[in-house]
């Protein structure tokens, strides 16, 4: 790798390792410590390996520093060591900091970090911003242009949930099957939204957006590598990610704009992500418990079959009732209205989409018009115009505009 | 929004004795039913089955099959639905297959102890 990205590309894939390690060495009454001497690492690393060039092993390199930079902190704080010292987690002599930074155990302590992130005590917003924070190594920049907010808002969001974790005295340990069967569901729903964050967030595109849905992807694989965290339900989760992941290259165009799934080139739908998914969603099916993951899962699944056949239709309207079944979102009751009108008929459909009640969601315009327009592309035309009127972005906007210049086309 | 408990009586022993085929047609028809309803998000339970055998106790500890022998239509199952009125309930029970397989629906406002 070239020198000048080479220290980019370790803070993304080092400083969270280090963190969790540290985190999981400190408690979570010093995240900020141990924050600060991640940066101060690489900090050191960006000054010296400019002057006199990169070291042969750069990670054992950060390594060691991160290590010394612990065992100095302690030391000089001389106040910091005697209050936190006794209730270090693995003390030894003196001074008292053997830091693990093997594979294994920065697998074990980024483990731990995600049930301490997805604590119920934290908000479901600041649960993700402390994921892409402290487990996927994002700074507070890269998650305001995420969010579409701005630094300060991140930052306030960090530094509650932080204060948060500190007030309720929660522990960073291994996942204990109490805190399997307490917090697992949470855990799970938290990736799906960095997923879903990264996937679908009204933002548009920014290149950051992949990078979330491929670290929801790698923490759901360091779940699934511990037995305990290893449940049908976690599996459904990765094999939903996986079927999306797949059409990661079909779904934008060169101009970074979003590419609707019936207009996509299914030739560039990843085939090595499909067989992951279809292997994940097999060892999904145990246990009783049917889980929205398995629902969407299988939604997904028939989701890279491009055919547009009936019974894939039929299939995906069964699991939409089920999933509606067992939660409501306007999402679900549009696709699946939509799957009803494929599987079904569209006069049934229209019948039923005009029950639905969400006249305040653009997405409920866009799907009235796709099934008025075979019968009035007159109305289909106006039903835009309105989803058009109430979008929320810009991306928004642009793409519907271009259904309505698309239906003028054929008219 | 108020509760309101749907009762599905059917013939449910004629019923059962129908083509594997018609069977999977009328599960179809209710899976559409309930989802639909879902998606108004107007569910608030969405029910059970019942079994077609049980039991009835009275007072002196009688116990006997129940009424399924002598009435044609049994208790086959409930759902709970929320809505405002009990006009708008009724007009979700409109589209429920039970009619299709000669059965009648009961609606009943659930009223919160």
């Amino acid at each position: 790798m070239e020198e000048a990205g080479l220290l980019p590309h370790l803070f993304r894939t080092e400083y969270s390792k280090i963190i969790a390690v540290l985190c999981n060495h400190f408690g979570t009454d010093y995240i900020e410590v141990a924050e600060d001497i991640v940066s101060d690492t690489f900090l050191t690393a960006a000054e010296l390996w400019g002057m006199k060039g990169v070291p042969e092993n750069p990670v054992a390199w950060l390594y060691t520093v991160a290590k010394n930079k612990t065992r100095n902190h302690l030391k000089r704080h001389h106040l910091f060591e005697k209050k936190i010292a006794p209730d270090l987690r693995y003390p030894s002599a003196d001074t008292g900091t053997d830091i693990d930074l093997s594979t294994t155990a920065i697998a074990d302590s980024q483990l731990a970090m995600i049930f301490t992130v997805c604590h119920s005590s934290v908000s479901e917003e600041a649960q993700i911003a402390l994921a892409l924070n402290l487990l996927c190594g994002f700074g507070v920049q890269e998650i305001a242009d995420a969010f579409l907010t701005n630094k300060e808002t991140v930052y306030k969001r960090l530094k509650r949930a932080k204060e948060k974790l500190r007030e309720e005295k929660i522990a960073i340990t291994p996942p204990t099957v109490q805190m399997v069967t307490e917090r697992m569901e949470t855990v799970l729903t938290t990736l799906y939204l960095l997923f879903n964050e990264g996937y679908y967030s009204v933002s548009g595109h920014h290149p950051l957006k992949k990078e979330c849905c491929m670290e929801a992807m790698r923490l759901c694989l360091l779940l699934l590598e511990n037995p305990l965290t290893h449940t049908p339900a976690a599996n459904a989760l990765m094999a939903l990610m996986c079927f999306h992941a797949s059409r990661f290259e079909a779904r934008t165009n060169s101009r970074g704009e979003i590419i609707l799934y019936e207009d996509q080139d299914t030739l560039l739908w990843n085939k090595d992500l499909v067989e992951k998914g279809i292997f994940y969603l097999n060892s999904s099916a145990s246990g009783n418990q049917l889980s929205k993951f398995h629902l969407e899962a299988g939604i997904a699944y028939w989701h890279t079959h491009p055919e547009d056949t009936r019974e894939k239709w039929e299939a995906i309207l069964q699991l939409y009732n089920k999933l509606l079944m067992l939660e409501y979102t306007p999402v679900a009751a549009l696709n699946r209205t939509y799957a009803l009108a494929k599987a079904n008929n569209t006069e049934a459909a229209i019948k039923e989409a005009e029950k639905l009640n969400l006249t305040d969601n653009q997405f409920y315009f866009v799907l009235l018009s796709k099934l008025y327009e075979p019968f009035d592309p007159a109305k289909a035309q106006t039903l835009l115009q309105t989803a058009k009127e109430i979008a929320h972005s810009e991306s928004d906007r642009q793409l519907i505009q271009k259904k309505i210049t698309e239906l003028e086309e054929k008219r | 929004m108020k509760d309101f408990l749907f009762l599905f009586r059917a013939d449910y022993v004629e019923y059962a004795k129908r083509s594997p085929e018609e069977l999977q047609s009328m599960t179809k028809k209710w899976m559409d039913w309930i989802g639909g309803i879902a998606a108004q998000n107007k569910l608030a339970d969405r029910g059970n089955r019942l079994e077609t055998g049980g039991l009835v106790i009275r007072p002196g500890n009688l116990i006997t099959d129940g009424p399924f022998c002598e009435i044609k239509e049994s208790l086959g199952g409930y759902i709970v639905v929320k809505t405002a009125t009990m006009d708008e309930a009724t007009e979700i029970a409109q589209g429920c297959p039970v009619y299709e397989i000669g059965g009648s629906l009961e609606i009943r406002e659930i009223s919160v102890m």
